[in-house]
């Protein structure tokens, strides 16, 4: 029998890329600061897609090249796949580069910077982590500032499943081992976790880790990790914290 | 309306084909009419353990391809009338199955059966995921090491993120485990995981546990589901299995060691 399978078909799906807020229009100082991100994780943000929000810069009125930052940012390595907030000329701009155009959502004046997570594991996209936030002063770059909706699970997240959450994370049942579960902002657990737990994937130093029981592969808070082989098993079955120190990540019982 | 069960694993050699035959027997034993189909194309096997090998004339793809009746294809169990099989191709590979074309003899199946039993292959491949995706049940098989419990809970993920009910946001598969190769002796000695290992990391409805015993060897062999062996342990787990699956109340056996003359003579020391 002769296979009549479709030559193409279309499915709608998500996909995470990350944010680049500009807030100064000298392009020496973007290129300084981007090339200082790339240093520090140049895994993170090799061929990364970059969506470009122009808001801040058009509020404070001012004025930079659509083209000229796009080049800037294909030279030291990124694909911008999308612009936001853009006035007038640099949406023409875009569309002559072939650049989709994202209207932005305004909620209350302010933005949601995506869906809230699902548990999504068919097409396991890895997330982008996005800039993060810098601690000097006059950034070129900061995160944005709303606050997302906490994500709630209810139900077991088993081995081979990913779970991304653009704010908290809130999960009720057990992670498995060989399960991924990040955050953008803090990781709860309340049962044991034994697979990975990332939070503040997008740089927040502030942000979490709590369990009932942990017997996790990995934790990660913005970027420091340890592996399950640097954790201390006496800390199994015991309700803990995680947080960073000074670049360090220190576990704490909750009394 | 047929209740679509699905006997799953994602590891190979756990007792998936033993246990879809065994329980398709005893559901049909029990006066329910039950299909059972060997997803496992180009693999066949369940044929073999249900001792219907020498009269397969068509098979699941033929039926898909439209070149046979479904009424053609379906074999009729000699030991039980309301037991039917739909057997796979030997000859072909999972690349033949679709979709459409399962939904399709499913759909015709669940007009006049009432237990349809797929018999998934090992992995998380295409054959795996279409033997789960129509499924309102999920028999998840494992045996007690940490491979195949991990593979169940892999397996876990798959059924509760792509299968039909999840995509349609309905009420999620029914999951269940069964442990089979379960020997009492090796778990008290610690060589073998135990229920309870296995239950922290898994967390299910446990439906049974199959005691490792020669008898399945035997029955495969000789080409009689365990089920109908009544004198066996296997046989008797799994016959609970099926009473618990229907709703009735069935201790779990065979979880502690068996006694020795000896002890049971002069009562075992605690």
């Amino acid at each position: 029998m002769l296979n009549t399978s479709p030559v193409l078909e279309f499915k709608s799906s998500t996909f995470f890329a990350p944010i680049l807020i500009l807030c100064s229009h000298d392009l020496v100082a973007i290129e300084e600061a981007l090339q200082e991100k790339i240093r520090l994780a140049p895994e993170f943000f090799r061929d990364s897609p970059l969506i470009i929000d122009f808001r801040e810069l058009n509020k404070l009125h001012l004025d930079l090249d659509f083209a000229q930052i796009v080049q800037l940012l294909r030279r030291v390595g990124f694909f911008p796949v999308g612009i936001r907030g853009g006035n007038e000329l640099q949406n023409k701009q875009a569309r002559e580069l072939w650049i989709p155009i994202d209207t932005v959502r305004e909620l209350g004046g302010t933005i949601t910077i995506g869906e809230t997570a699902k548990p999504e594991t068919s097409q396991p996209a890895a997330p982008q982590p996005a800039v993060a936030a810098p601690r000097e002063p006059q950034p070129a770059i900061v995160p944005p500032t709303t606050p997302a909706p906490a994500t709630l699970i209810t139900h077991p997240i088993r081995s081979g499943q990913r779970i991304y959450a653009i704010g908290d994370l809130i999960i009720m049942s057990q992670v498995s081992a060989g399960a991924e579960i990040m955050a953008e902002g803090n990781i709860h657990v309340y049962n044991t976790l034994r697979g990975r737990a990332l939070a503040g994937v997008h740089g927040n130093t502030d942000a979490r880790i709590f369990c009932f029981d942990l017997q996790a592969e990995l934790i990660s808070i913005a970027g420091d990790y340890k592996t399950s082989e640097d954790l201390n098993k006496q800390k199994y079955n015991h309700p803990v914290q995680i947080y960073l120190q000074n670049h360090a990540l220190i576990i704490k019982e909750i009394a | 309306m047929a209740r679509i069960i699905v006997v799953t694993s994602g590891k190979g050699g756990v007792g998936k084909t033993t246990t879809s035959a065994a329980i398709a027997m005893g559901l049909a034993k029990k006066g329910h009419k039950t299909a059972v189909i060997d997803f496992d194309v180009g693999l066949r096997n369940l044929d073999l353990i249900l001792g219907c090998e020498r009269r397969v004339v068509y098979d699941f793809i033929n039926v898909i391809n439209g070149e046979a009746s479904l009424n053609q294809a379906l074999i009729r169990d000699k030991n039980c009338n309301q037991l039917y099989i739909l057997p796979a191709s030997q000859t072909r590979d999972k690349d033949a199955l679709s979709l459409e074309g399962v939904g399709k003899v499913l759909d015709e199946l669940t007009k006049d059966f009432e237990y349809i039993v797929c018999d998934s292959p090992a992995g998380i491949e295409k054959g795996a995921n279409l033997a789960m995706y129509y499924a309102d049940d999920a028999f998840v098989v494992t045996n007690p090491e940490i491979s195949s419990v991990r593979d169940s809970d892999r397996m876990l993920g798959i059924l509760s993120s792509k299968s039909r009910r999840a995509e349609r946001s309905e009420e999620p598969i029914k999951e269940y485990l069964l442990l089979t190769r379960y020997d009492a002796d090796r778990v008290k000695s610690g060589e073998m995981l135990g229920l309870d290992d296995v239950q922290e990391i898994l967390s299910l409805e446990l439906l049974g546990i199959i005691p490792e015993s020669k008898s399945v060897l035997s029955a495969s062999n000789a080409g009689i589901p365990v089920i109908l062996d009544e004198k066996s342990e296997a046989g008797q787990a799994y016959a609970d299995v099926v009473d618990r699956y229907l709703g009735e109340t069935r201790p779990h056996r065979f979880i502690d060691p068996k006694k020795g003359f000896l002890s049971r003579l002069f009562g075992g020391r605690k």
